[in-house]
């Protein structure tokens, strides 16, 4: 048996009855923004107050907003002391990813303690959902969702692709085709 | 017959069965690692402990035998700590490997730690190392020691089924580490089933590693094809994740027990003879002329076919000859027999499959390679290389205008009858068959056929057991399994055949053919049924 709440409309008073007093109060509202970044872009332009934002819009690309530090951002795989990925090929992420987005081909590791290695580690961004699963299911910290990159564009769905060395090395930023 | 309680159960069993034998037969589960079916009783694991009334400690069930009167409590508070304990002790030099290791998935370790162990680790000493890790020990097999619980199941296969004797126990205490004796290889012909019995992932399979995760793979009950014994197996294939395997789709077979052929084993010609599946497939129908391979659909390739076919049959029905092979199905070979037999009227019918001299021995590897000689004998297809030679002679002479193989390779089977140029002076010769080989590369018309892991069908194994083998995957390419290119045929030339299935094929066989007589695939069932 489900439940049903009535819920009241809230109704207006007196006050908000007589219209005018509201709309000037409205008006009052949007005016002292008008006047606060008036003044503030007027001074900006000059070289003062530039700490305080102006308007609440960021300008961006040239202005990038703050993440929050845990954010779920583009992958990157972690390396070995030696510059060697971390990564063993267990294939828990490549199981646990909800969208399959993630392809491992497994080879054999020259060092038998190691034993295992993945011969390529394919992440299609254009399928990725970002539920950062990989990142738990990892036994070996091996991928992290941290490199904060997250303008992610292309032409095709083929340069979505990310290999294993783009993920080992996330500064290469993924070339865009000039035409599409 | 002594008659005892287990868990408040009552059940009489055989003098001499054991504890875990009779819990077994009551559908209660008793976690064991060391004891196995098939060999003796080692008892060195200690994993399935039980509590009888009246005796002093904690028993091994398996190797306690049931008496009468007995008492046994399986799920008390003491049996459950005592597992834990004794898991704990088993993994106290286990490597926490399961990140690169095969057997993670299928690993009892794993398994029973989930089931029954799930304690905190209290070890706060360093794990005694053995000796390399993955150190191949012979062709199939990989040896991790570390991995190693020592419940000497290896060293008991090879001691009493293969009686080869390679693994041993070395050292002492908890430095001692299983191995292959000094100057010995694990390359005796069951090789394959070390892999198999042992519970962890000490000996792991070579051809399989790292190819894919075990949980990836979908399992299908089938029947080997390698060999008349028939061993009972599951395909275990990979379909959804095409990255591994390097394009294969097969990724290993396993045996599947069956106490009436195979019991747990087998041999490693079988477990390893399924690359054919994945590899040298012809993958479309094809017409050779001068030399050169045409590609054609299915619609076009039977219609061509038959243009030339149908003429023949009508003017000179003694000059066509088919050649079946004991690699089909029961099912196929009654099309096959129907068709070209009942339908068309011709004579030259015959079964080709000569025995090359495989090797026997007394445990499951039969001499004769072929999965349903017997059926085809039943069928009143029976081999004779002096009927064949007589068609390839009559073939070279020139007396012989149509030859349809199904399969074979007739070029190796009969090297001096010099079939290669035999194939290019008739006026009509198909191959029908699922991989390339001599005899596909000089037929003119080439029909891909499915192989057994892609169609329904039974067999027929040299002791008259009739088994089913099941479609485990899509056939790779264009191939048909050859009752539906029969059926195709049968279509095209006029003749109104009402199957829908193989299961229908074999009922209306079931009718005709007095061994079969009764039988339909509910009877078959998983484990096949003696004729």
């Amino acid at each position: 048996m489900i439940r049903t709440k009535t819920v009241k409309r809230p109704e207006l008073n007196l006050w908000e009855k007589l219209y005018f007093p509201e709309v000037f109060r409205g008006v009052l509202l949007t005016s002292k923004h008008f006047f606060k970044n008036l003044t503030l872009h007027a001074f900006h332009a000059i070289g003062l107050f530039r700490k305080i934002a102006a308007a609440v819009t960021i300008q961006y690309p040239e202005q990038l907003w703050k993440l929050p530090g845990r954010s779920r951002t583009r992958h990157r795989l972690t390396k070995r002391e030696d510059g060697s990925p971390r990564c063993v090929a267990c294939m828990m992420c490549e199981t646990v990813c909800p969208a399959r987005c993630i392809y491992i081909v497994a080879e054999e590791h020259p060092d038998p303690n190691i034993e295992k290695r993945p011969k390529s580690f394919d992440i299609d961004l254009g399928k990725c959902v970002y539920c950062g699963f990989c990142v738990e299911a990892c036994p070996e910290d091996a991928i992290r969702m941290d490199t904060k990159i997250l303008d992610i564009a292309a032409y095709s769905r083929e340069e979505m692709k990310l290999d294993m060395n783009e993920l080992l090395n996330p500064t290469i930023a993924k070339a865009i085709s000039a035409k599409p | 017959m002594p008659t005892l309680k287990i868990d408040e159960k009552e059940i009489t069993v055989e003098k001499g069965t054991t504890i875990i034998r009779a819990a077994e037969k009551l559908g209660i589960s008793i976690p064991y690692y060391c004891w196995h079916p098939g060999l003796s009783i080692a008892g060195n694991c200690r994993m399935c402990l039980v509590e009888v009334e009246k005796m002093p400690k904690p028993q091994i069930s398996c190797h306690i035998q049931c008496q009468d009167g007995m008492v046994v409590h399986t799920q008390t508070e003491t049996v459950k700590k005592l597992r834990q304990h004794v898991l704990e002790f088993l993994l106290v030099n286990h490597p926490l490997d399961c990140p690169v290791c095969d057997q993670a998935g299928e690993c009892w370790l794993q398994d029973y730690y989930m089931k029954h162990g799930l304690y905190e680790s209290r070890l706060d000493e360093n794990k005694v190392k053995k000796s390399a890790k993955a150190v191949p020990i012979g062709p199939t097999i990989m040896l991790d020691s570390e991995r190693c619980i020592l419940c000497s199941r290896c060293v008991r296969f090879s001691d009493e089924i293969t009686k080869t004797g390679e693994f041993g126990i070395f050292n002492r205490g908890d430095h001692s580490e299983i191995g292959i004796y000094p100057d010995r290889e694990l390359n005796n012909k069951y090789s394959g089933n070390e892999a198999d019995i042992c519970p962890v992932g000490a000996l792991t399979d070579r051809d399989f590693r790292f190819k894919c995760r075990v949980w990836y793979l979908k399992k299908t009950d089938s029947v080997c094809p390698g060999c008349a014994r028939g061993c009972n197996i599951t395909i275990e294939a990979n379909l959804e994740r095409p990255q591994h395997g390097s394009g294969e789709r097969v990724m290993r077979l396993k045996p599947r027990f069956n106490d009436d052929v195979n019991d747990w084993w087998m041999c490693d010609a079988g477990r390893y003879g399924y690359k054919f599946i994945d590899h040298d497939r012809i993958m479309e129908p094809a017409y050779r002329k001068d030399g050169q391979l045409k590609t054609l659909d299915w619609n076009e390739a039977v219609a061509g076919f038959l243009t030339i076919f149908r003429a023949m049959t009508a003017q000179s029905k003694e000059k066509i000859a088919v050649l079946l092979s004991p690699q089909m199905t029961n099912e196929e070979l009654y099309l096959a027999k129907r068709l070209f037999v009942a339908e068309l009227g011709i004579k030259k019918v015959l079964l080709v499959g000569t025995n090359p001299d495989g090797d026997q021995d007394e445990l499951l590897i039969r001499s004769d390679k072929h999965p349903n000689r017997k059926g085809a004998e039943y069928l009143g297809l029976i081999e004779e290389k002096s009927s064949v030679i007589k068609v390839l002679n009559e073939a070279e002479k020139g007396d012989l205008k149509a030859l349809l193989v199904f399969g074979q390779d007739l070029v190796s089977l009969y090297p001096d009858q010099k079939v290669d140029h035999l194939l290019q002076q008739l006026s009509l010769s198909a191959f029908i068959g699922s991989n390339h080989n001599f005899t596909s590369e000089q037929a003119q018309w080439i029909f891909p056929a499915a192989t057994y892991a892609e169609k329904d069908g039974t067999c027929t194994n040299f002791e008259g057991r009739v088994q089913r083998i099941q479609k485990a995957l899509p056939p790779l390419g264009e191939p048909k399994p050859e009752s539906e290119i029969l059926m195709l045929l049968a279509e095209r030339l006029g003749f109104h055949w009402p199957y829908q299935s193989q299961e229908e094929i074999f009922n209306e066989l079931s009718r005709s053919a007095p061994q079969f007589k009764g039988l339909t695939y509910q009877k078959i069932g998983k484990e096949g049924i003696k004729v």
